[in-house]
């Protein structure tokens, strides 16, 4: 049975962690690496969001959603389409639109994915995915079709202008701070516990009187803002838009982040972005068959891995003698997990 | 304009017939094993460049299309050893199937480049037919009656042969049937390896129409989830009738409104998912 | 079991981070300032075939000379694109904020080409672009940094075609082109000439990039009845293209007019003689040149790879040529980058695998145009390839503005899929 302290020492440490984790990314500028090395960390904070927004599905409400690319580049396009078509220059109003496309489009497909369950949802998901994906490609008179969007500018924020790689690094990881925060907080609050219990026992908790499509369709649009966000970060980063960054391939790669990091844990995606980010860099730089390679890895990973390098984490810790403790769950599923803090 | 029709309504109803061909292979291994096998079109790719590879050694095409065939077959053998322990877990086993997919592709780059390359017909076919004012390839003709008759097969299979009578009943409830003492494993690896012969085949029997080239997989790809979802997963009828409604659509789609083209492919594709979720002939799970 | 592998997969995934940022990836250590290239080309995707050629054309200029040009080493690191300007972009950004490039050749693909353009002048960094050939990069997004050495420009080859199409007697045409910048202002430059003689585009079809099945298309064509057909498509939809144009009955029956990429050796060289020998391209570039530089160039390159060069081969080739040429001219001095560029701006080379080339105020080159014709090749190469483009006509010392006045010219949008330059 586990004492109260120890929760609160093992939250304490894990407090103190996330804050040392937090300045010592902030220093990283100062630390004289190549800017290239810096720029793959924006890449890892701008992932990191929309892996841990699947996260939320994937992890925590059992959605393996494979439409989470549709909403990072719908994001992206509308922030590109609205700073080089309609003369947008403010960076909020950007946002603020962008994220509201994001969600307008997810409450769409979600009228639609949430018809089936299971592999109808990953099918379904997945071919909206490819609707989205081709609009982007061939209506051209819309989107600029292959040749993408170009010829913005990072933005200029409260009179700082975020051109340079290090500034823009530092806001895109303020914006992972925020977005890590309302993740977690979301995730430990009454509305998370349900989704996990939806992910555990989604007919007990239909039978409990949960409206269950409900809440699959409400954690599927807050997911899609989250993916929006990244998807802003996105275009600014680039500074250029393509229908790659709506296309399966992307979803699949966010998905790989998941997976790899280890679902149902948040950090655990984070790291997975990062690893993903790096390791495909650093393979292209040493072989032209880095494709192959990460597939390999990929497969590897999914046959012996499986939870994830936050399941490797764990099995080290417990090797350690320590007790790793188990994710929470709603308090109507707790009585047959004890382990599960309610 | 009745060209136009008539070369559309064919051109259409050819490259319906070669999507059967990936779409057949799919919705076996889905209906019976619960697979959602993203690696399909990576088979149809490796088919088309091994089958070229066998053409350009003086293989005779109706000989290649059978080897090309089992080729990709011992192929997806391999690979379902690895799946197989998994296939229980949808959500497992298709991410295996997409880590199987990014290696073939790079693998086929490395093996056979990344030049487009044209696959010849058979030299019997060669010709195009004139129907009146309407000129037209004899194989994308031939095509379709190839097709017709590789679903006429695949149906009798499916009602006549116990194997058969496996797949369907398997496709209900995989429990029940081990406990009747099937060899249930054993199906699973015939049919794994028939879909992976149908996509292989498929592959150097449409490569005369798609050609081979980095990529064509991806292309495939989502034109043979709108067949699925149309036609309902699980079902063979579903698959050719579904094949043959998005080549109809896909083509008259491109000749009417080509910024759209694709979009009028899966607006079907919507509407069924909003009307009818398991297909026009599908079961409902 | 389970636990060892999962170690071994942990241990590979740091070990390769590490490789990934060791010393392989760094470059050449400093020395006397070498000139540090990077080499931008798609290996992998859509494209990975003109890369191959982009990099084969590179290597065979230095191969052939020294890489150590007036004291200068020359330093080329390649990087691939993936036929996607994503991964250019990145690419780029490796290449000049890790690796610390001078200067950037390449990509292929227009959209590449786009992405890397912007990136490229916002940190000064020289971009060389042989196979680019985006009209804008060289006219209204004209930059000091961005410069199509041995290039080309979309609609600098097809602006003659629209006077020698209607000197042939067309007066009615249909075109097709891949719904992009590249084949917009390909057809555009056509168009725009064809219809100011007198012609008129009663079609234009806008196929989407990756098109396998073109009978749609060409239902249309057939439906028009026109007395020439102007087409633009690339790569993979060129083959298919070709393929279905004989085998729907057009070849025998509808006059064939192309942007050089539709019949350009990389697509030719996988088609049986018969669904391309007569068709007629414009293009500044042709195999078959019977000059001395163009024939050199192919001979070494038929022995060194068994095939013929295509466009992008010959523009990386001459590029090195170009780079040689301008480094020779500022003594190796690397270290001013303007001196250099100045350079580079006022090379002209008298006689290319292209012909005679020298670059405009704007960056693009002034060269030949050619009106050339898929052949059957000579027995000395049919080891290699099949068909090859030989040449029917000449415009000498063409440039990106044609006869038009540039000032003037500029004032006209570039082309797209709502301007086509059509006379009214």
């Amino acid at each position: 049975m586990r004492r109260p302290a120890d929760s609160g020492r093992r939250r304490a440490l894990i407090g103190v962690i996330a804050a040392g984790g937090i300045v010592l990314a902030t220093l990283v500028p100062a630390f004289g690496l190549p800017q290239y090395y810096v720029s793959l960390l924006t890449q890892t904070c701008i992932y990191g969001i929309a892996a841990m927004s699947l996260d939320l599905l994937v992890g925590f409400t059992g959605l393996v959603s494979f439409s989470h690319a549709a909403f990072f580049g719908t994001s992206a396009y509308i922030t590109a389409l609205l700073l080089t078509r309609y003369g947008v220059t403010s960076f909020w109003a950007a946002l603020v639109l962008a994220l509201f496309g994001a969600a307008a489009l997810a409450a769409l497909f979600g009228l639609l994915a949430f018809r089936g369950e299971g592999v109808s949802f990953i099918i379904i998901t997945l071919a909206l995915n490819e609707i989205i994906w081709g609009l982007a490609y061939q209506w051209v008179d819309m989107s600029g079709g292959d040749n993408g969007i170009t010829g913005f500018q990072r933005p200029v924020i409260a009179g700082m202008h975020l051109t340079g790689t290090p500034a823009y690094y530092l806001f895109c990881l303020a914006a992972l701070v925020v977005c890590a925060g309302l993740l977690v907080t979301i995730v430990r609050s009454p509305f998370g516990l349900v989704l996990r219990g939806i992910r555990e026992r989604p007919r007990r908790m239909a039978a409990l009187g949960y409206p269950v499509n409900r809440f699959r369709y409400a954690a599927y649009v807050i997911a899609a803002v989250f993916a929006g966000v990244a998807g802003v970060l996105f275009a600014y980063y680039n500074e250029f838009v393509g229908p790659v960054n709506l296309s399966l391939d992307t979803t699949v790669q966010i998905l790989i982040m998941v997976i790899l990091g280890g679902t149902g844990t948040l950090l655990g995606p984070l790291a997975g972005a990062g690893v993903v980010v790096f390791v495909s860099n650093a393979l292209s730089n040493i072989t032209q068959r880095w494709e192959l390679i990460l597939g390999a890895m990929y497969v590897v990973i999914l046959l012996y891995a499986r939870d994830g390098l936050v399941g490797i984490a764990r099995r080290v810790w417990r090797a350690a003698g320590r007790r790793a403790p188990a994710a929470p769950t709603h308090p109507a599923l707790a009585r047959e997990n004890p382990e599960a803090e309610p | 304009m009745a060209t136009f029709y008539a070369q559309n309504v064919l051109g259409g109803l050819a490259y319906g017939s070669l999507l059967f061909l990936i779409a057949a292979g799919f919705t076996l291994i889905f209906g019976l094993m619960r697979i959602v096998n993203i690696a399909q079109t990576a088979f149809f790719l490796i088919g088309v460049y091994v089958g070229l590879m066998l053409l350009n050694h003086g293989v005779p095409f109706w000989v290649a299309v059978p080897i090309a065939g089992a080729a990709v077959a011992v192929l997806g053998l391999l690979i379902y050893r690895v799946l197989h322990p998994y296939h229980a877990d949808e959500l497992t086993s298709l991410l295996l199937t997409i880590g199987f997919t990014l290696m073939l592709e790079d693998a086929a780059l490395a093996v056979w480049g990344g030049d487009p390359q044209s696959v010849p017909p058979p030299p019997a076919l060669a010709f195009s037919v004139q129907l009146g004012t309407l000129v037209f390839p004899s194989y994308w003709l031939a095509m379709i009656g190839i097709s017709l008759l590789i679903a006429a097969a695949l149906f009798f299979v499916e009602r006549r042969t116990t194997l058969g009578a496996v797949i369907r009943a398997g496709v209900d409830d995989e429990e029940m049937i081990r406990g009747l003492g099937i060899d249930v494993d054993r199906a699973f690896f015939i049919v794994f390896a028939i879909g992976a012969f149908l996509a292989g085949a498929g592959g150097l029997l449409g490569g005369p129409i798609t050609g081979a080239y980095p990529g064509l997989d991806g292309e495939l790809l989502p034109l043979a989830f709108a067949v699925i979802i149309i036609g309902g997963i699980g079902s063979l009828e579903g698959a050719y009738i579904g094949s043959l409604l998005i080549g109809l659509v896909g083509t008259f789609g491109k000749a009417l409104f080509p910024q759209l083209s694709y979009f009028t492919i899966f607006v079907p594709v919507a509407a069924i998912m909003a009307l009818r979720p398991q297909g026009l002939l599908g079961k409902k799970r | 079991m389970a636990r060892v592998m999962r170690y071994v997969v942990t241990a590979a995934v740091v070990a390769v981070l590490a490789m990934g940022t060791g010393p392989a990836a760094r470059g050449l250590a400093a020395g006397a300032t070498p000139l540090k290239i990077g080499l931008l080309a798609p290996t992998t995707g859509v494209a990975a075939a003109p890369g191959h050629d982009m990099i084969n054309g590179w290597k065979l200029w230095w191969a052939q000379h020294s890489t150590t040009v007036a004291g200068t080493a020359i330093d080329t690191t390649y990087y691939d694109t993936g036929s996607n300007p994503n991964q250019a972009l990145t690419q780029a950004r490796r290449a000049v904020e890790q690796d610390h490039v001078n200067l950037l050749i390449g990509p292929y693909l227009a959209n590449e080409g786009l992405a890397v353009a912007p990136y490229a002048e916002e940190h000064q960094v020289p971009l060389f672009l042989p196979t680019v050939s985006a009209d804008d990069l060289t006219q209204r997004k004209a930059s000091q940094y961005v410069i199509k050495v041995a290039g080309w420009s979309s609609s600098q080859t097809t602006h003659p075609a629209g006077g020698w199409a209607y000197d042939k007697g067309y007066r009615k045409t249909v075109t097709i082109g891949d719904e992009y910048a590249f084949a917009y202002e390909s057809v555009g430059g056509f168009a725009q000439t064809f219809t100011e003689k007198g012609g008129k585009v009663t079609k234009q079809l806008w196929v989407p990039l990756g098109t396998t099945d073109f009978s749609p298309y060409l239902s249309q064509v057939t439906a028009e009845h026109p007395d020439v057909v102007f087409v633009c498509v690339v790569g993979a939809d060129a083959v298919h293209f070709l393929q279905q144009w004989t085998s729907f009955g057009l070849k025998a029956k509808v006059p064939l007019l192309v942007q050089e990429t539709v019949t350009d050796q990389s697509s030719i060289r996988t088609l049986p003689p018969e669904d391309v020998v007569g068709i007629i391209a414009f293009s500044h570039y042709a195999e078959g040149r019977d000059d001395p530089a163009t024939q050199r160039f192919i001979a070494n390159y038929a022995n060194a790879y068994h095939a013929l060069p295509s466009y992008m081969a010959a523009g990386f080739f001459t590029a090195a040529e170009w780079i040689q040429l301008a480094l020779e001219q500022v003594h190796g001095d690397v270290a001013d980058q303007q001196a250099f560029l100045n350079a580079v701006r006022t090379v002209s080379v008298p006689d290319s695998p292209f012909g005679p080339q020298r670059l405009d105020p704007y960056g693009a080159p002034v060269e030949n145009v050619y009106v050339r014709q898929v052949q059957r090749t000579p027995a000395r190469y049919a080891g290699d390839a099949k068909t090859w483009n030989v040449v029917l006509k000449t415009y000498p010392g063409v440039s990106q503005f044609w006869t038009y006045n540039p000032a003037q010219y500029l004032k006209q949008p570039v082309y797209s899929n709502t301007f086509q330059g059509i006379a009214k």
